[in-house]
């Protein structure tokens, strides 16, 4: 059994659903050229992951295996409808922004993976934990990426100007191309770094093995 | 519900295949589009069932939106409608090329039920509400978008065949080589952006 730290690192850095399994990229992509959007969408699908990964481990002794699929996607709209709900009327401006893709969380493959991965095999609250990192994790990432695409594409973090110096705003960052570009560079990024770290541990273990038989 | 918006249906269609295309202006179904994109043949078999259920759907999904759900007041409710409407036509669909077309069926085998968790779909039924289409236009704009994600898929892997046999710097290899060819396809699409422009 788990506890709540290992799951935080597990799920927020060491198995980062976006960038090790490729879940949930189209929101991914689609928001992020603000810092805010890509704030409220990451609350978004936390809220909406941790709620039904509870909700689902709560009662997975009672859904028959055969129907699963449909009563997770059942569990999961409801939140999201809920979360759109709270967005338009507190944050109208911010849901007009996101448009459909507030929607589309519910095909968000993070949330039905922690469903089906986790949360029908797990007690309610280490479920509940488990979404709510997985969750963070996406956050995480979108927020980075949407540093990197404001910053650059627009010269504002979170609306603030940071384009202190004057230089010209690169266009190009707020347009489709430059999501593909950085997520694809984030990934290569991370799975280099593993590599290397990986090389390290080979190269250690053979000549502790080394060691040990002489 | 907001007025239809006043464009020729030809002028979305073209629009939805090249200008702002599913996957690569609307970032729609990149899950499927990814990981299944490493081999031409089951890249183009997805493609085209994406096409199918697609157009299918779409105009379901205005029938639905237009005749249940805005008469009753049920738009809360529209989320779950679309995608139970969306799980059932592909099963519909495969009871029926099972039957009538099973040659069309095994070919495209696996990817039907796949199809279901595509957001590409779902986005479709979600935009064509959210920008308040017309009956035709919506047909026209299920079509465009469908041919338009096969277009990209078939695209995608067809350069990825070629840099499969490849050395690539270590860890740029699978899908992070990807997604930086997809930005390329992307940047080489917004060449087109003068012709046609729906928003």
């Amino acid at each position: 059994m788990k506890t709540g730290k290992q799951l935080m690192l597990q799920n927020v850095i060491k198995d980062n659903q976006v960038v090790h399994q490729i879940l949930g990229i189209c929101s991914l992509l689609a928001v992020t050229n603000l810092m805010s959007n890509s704030l409220v969408m990451g609350l978004g699908l936390t809220f909406s992951t941790a709620c039904s990964s509870f909700t689902i481990s709560l009662i997975r002794r009672l859904i028959p295996n055969r129907i699963r699929m449909m009563i997770q996607v059942l569990i999961i709209a409801s939140y999201v409808i809920l979360f759109d709900i709270i967005l338009q009327a507190f944050l109208p401006e911010v849901s007009r922004a996101l448009g459909p893709y507030v929607g589309l969380i519910i095909t968000n493959c993070i949330i039905m993976g922690r469903a089906e991965a986790y949360a029908q095999k797990n007690p309610p609250i280490l479920a509940l934990l488990d979404g709510l990192f997985a969750g963070l994790g996406y956050t995480l990432v979108l927020l980075l990426t949407a540093l990197v695409r404001e910053a650059l594409g627009f010269g504002t973090i979170f609306g603030y100007n940071i384009n202190l110096i004057g230089f010209e705003t690169w266009t190009l960052m707020v347009m489709p191309p430059a999501a593909f570009f950085l997520t694809g560079t984030l990934i290569w990024i991370v799975n280099y770094a593993e590599l290397t770290k990986h090389h390290k541990d080979l190269s250690s273990q053979q000549l502790g093995g080394g060691a040990d038989h002489d | 519900m907001t007025d239809v918006p006043n464009i020729s249906p030809l002028i979305i269609f073209f629009a939805s295949i090249i200008t702002s295309n599913m996957v690569l202006t609307n970032f729609l179904g990149m899950c499927s589009y990814i990981s299944v994109s490493s081999e031409y043949k089951t890249a183009s078999g997805l493609g085209q069932a994406a096409l199918i259920v697609m157009s299918i759907t779409t105009a379901l999904n205005w029938l639905i939106d237009h005749f249940l759900i805005v008469p009753l007041g049920l738009e809360y409710l529209r989320y779950v409608i679309f995608i139970i409407v969306i799980a059932a036509t592909v099963q519909l669909l495969e009871m029926f090329l099972d039957r009538y077309f099973p040659a069309l069926y095994i070919s495209l085998g696996i990817f039907l039920p796949l199809i279901t968790v595509n957001c590409a779909i779902f986005g479709v039924s979600l935009f064509m509400v959210i920008r308040g289409y017309s009956f035709i236009q919506t047909v026209l704009f299920g079509i465009g978008s469908g041919l338009g994600w096969w277009l990209a898929i078939s695209l995608l892997a067809a350069i990825r065949h070629k840099i499969a046999g490849n050395k690539l710097p270590p860890g740029l290899n699978g899908p992070a080589i990807a997604f930086i060819t997809t930005g390329i396809i992307a940047l080489a699409f917004i060449g087109f952006s003068g012709i046609v422009i729906i928003q």
